[in-house]
């Protein structure tokens, strides 16, 4: 099949790409744009190591053709850090809390925590645990994630007030 | 995992997604969001040459409460979650949608693609078969109405005609002051059930005025449990008459033995399930004798 050309926004930089209909998202961004933090973990939408934040949404970068996010404003976790390498708040949560200890699933958690906190700022730590859900960690037994996620929605409310 | 190669297409309006499924025919599927068709073309059980994308259509995208509700299929899960107007009239349709899968699935999958993909693990078709829901077909030959409770002919089989797509589904605004619930036992998050079931009824005082009960994923379609109605409705629910329903209830599950459980145990748990929907149900339906009636339902 004839490729097609999509424009991307990623990380607030515009890309033109040229896909086959059949390339998943994550392929794209991995292997085509070089963004290898998205991971592919189990390659069948379960353990959310491959999501990133399109338009406003987390979504499975394995589930997920490039050609459906032409026009799309994406952002995966190279996005996060500031551009003088500071981390975004939820990275230094994540260090600060112990969130991760083999790092496979960080990338994931870390947008999915995104956009929870983004649409609720200040979430119970049930509704960090239904939040995330659809990410699997097989380190850390969840608590210190959860705990990265209340620290950060401290942090970025408290920013807010001062 | 790679899918095969296919063509993507992207009408600009619904006219021109039904010319391009007619003239695709059986090598041509419509997607939305995706969350099932796309992990199916992973694994090569799909291998499509054509897919249209349903998802820009403005005109599946309706969510408008009257008399009755109408919702365009490609409604997400999460826009459903979302609906304040919706679960004002009708919040088992959060409560379902909140089982289903998990939130990253929910912000792509759509109401349209849970129903007409006839997986008998998908939760909404007993949810609408429980609100008495009528598809919306739509091909380029014209349009058609099909009851969700018999919409259903075996896993992956409808009634939909090559061709022809659910453009939207439309039911009766339940009756204010209803009651309501969906119990699904599964495994783990984002499981399809082990057993579930939707009941939405009212009462008159002691008595079920209206009763609608329909089982998810406990044979190769949802279940519609006609005999609910006649057990339930003029009666007062008593441990009788809900062991009939399930019973009732019961007697119509054909589940596999599988990963979930063997039949028998599955069939079991279908009717807790029954049981538990009820007894929330009847808790949250205005009319409920605080503590008296249902006393006896927690001793």
């Amino acid at each position: 099949m004839a490729k097609t050309l999509i424009q991307l926004t990623v990380n607030g930089e515009p890309h033109e790409v040229a896909v086959n209909p059949r390339d998943l998202l994550i392929h794209t961004l991995r292997e085509t744009l070089g963004l290898t933090g998205a991971h592919i973990g189990c390659d069948t939408s379960h353990c959310g190591a491959c999501t990133i934040d399109i338009d406003g949404q987390s979504s499975k970068s394995c589930t997920m053709f490039a050609v459906q996010a032409n026009g799309s404003n994406i952002t995966t976790i190279e996005g996060m850090a500031g551009a003088d390498g500071t981390l975004h708040v939820l990275q230094e949560a994540f260090r600060e809390m112990h969130g991760l200890q083999c790092g496979f699933c960080t990338p994931g958690m870390i947008m999915r925590a995104h956009r929870l906190l983004e649409e609720n700022p200040t979430p119970t730590e049930e509704e960090i645990r239904i939040g995330i859900s659809g990410n699997l960690c097989r380190c850390t037994g969840y608590q210190n994630i959860v705990k990265a996620i209340q620290h950060a929605s401290e942090t970025l409310t408290s920013n807010v007030e001062a | 995992m790679i899918p095969g190669d296919f063509e993507f297409k992207q009408p600009a309006s619904k006219d021109e997604a039904l010319s391009m499924l007619r003239d695709g025919g059986d090598d041509a599927r419509p997607l939305l969001g995706g969350q099932s068709l796309i992990p199916m073309m992973k694994l090569r059980m799909a291998s499509p040459d054509i897919l249209v994308d349903l998802r820009g259509l403005d005109d599946l995208r309706h969510i408008s409460i009257g008399k009755s509700i109408h919702i365009g299929a490609a409604v997400t899960q999460h826009e459903l979650i979302g609906s304040e107007e919706l679960f004002n009239v009708c919040p088992i349709i959060r409560e379902t949608a909140l089982v289903i899968a998990d939130p990253q699935i929910r912000y792509s999958g759509t109401i349209g693609g849970n129903v007409a993909n006839g997986d008998p693990g998908n939760d909404m078709p007993a949810l609408m078969q429980c609100l008495d829901a009528t598809y919306i077909l739509e091909s380029s030959e014209g349009i058609r109405e099909v009851k969700a409770r018999d919409f259903y002919e075996a896993a992956y089989f409808t009634a939909l005609q090559t061709g022809e797509i659910v453009t939207g589904i439309r039911f009766p605004k339940p009756e204010s002051g209803h009651g309501y619930s969906y119990q699904k036992l599964k495994r783990k998050v984002g499981d399809y059930a082990t057993a579930a079931a939707a009941v939405v009824l009212s009462l008159s005082g002691d008595n079920v005025k209206s009763a609608s009960v329909a089982l998810t994923n406990l044979a190769d379609t949802p279940l519609f449990v006609e005999k609910a109605e006649d057990i339930l409705v003029g009666s007062q629910l008593t441990l009788n008459t809900i062991r009939a329903t399930m019973d009732a209830a019961e007697a119509i599950m054909e589940p596999v033995s599988d990963g979930r459980g063997s039949r028998e145990y599955r069939t079991k748990m279908g009717g807790i399930m029954v049981k538990r929907a009820i007894e929330q149900a009847a808790m949250r339906a205005d009319g409920t004798a605080k503590g008296g009636l249902f006393g006896w339902l927690k001793r």
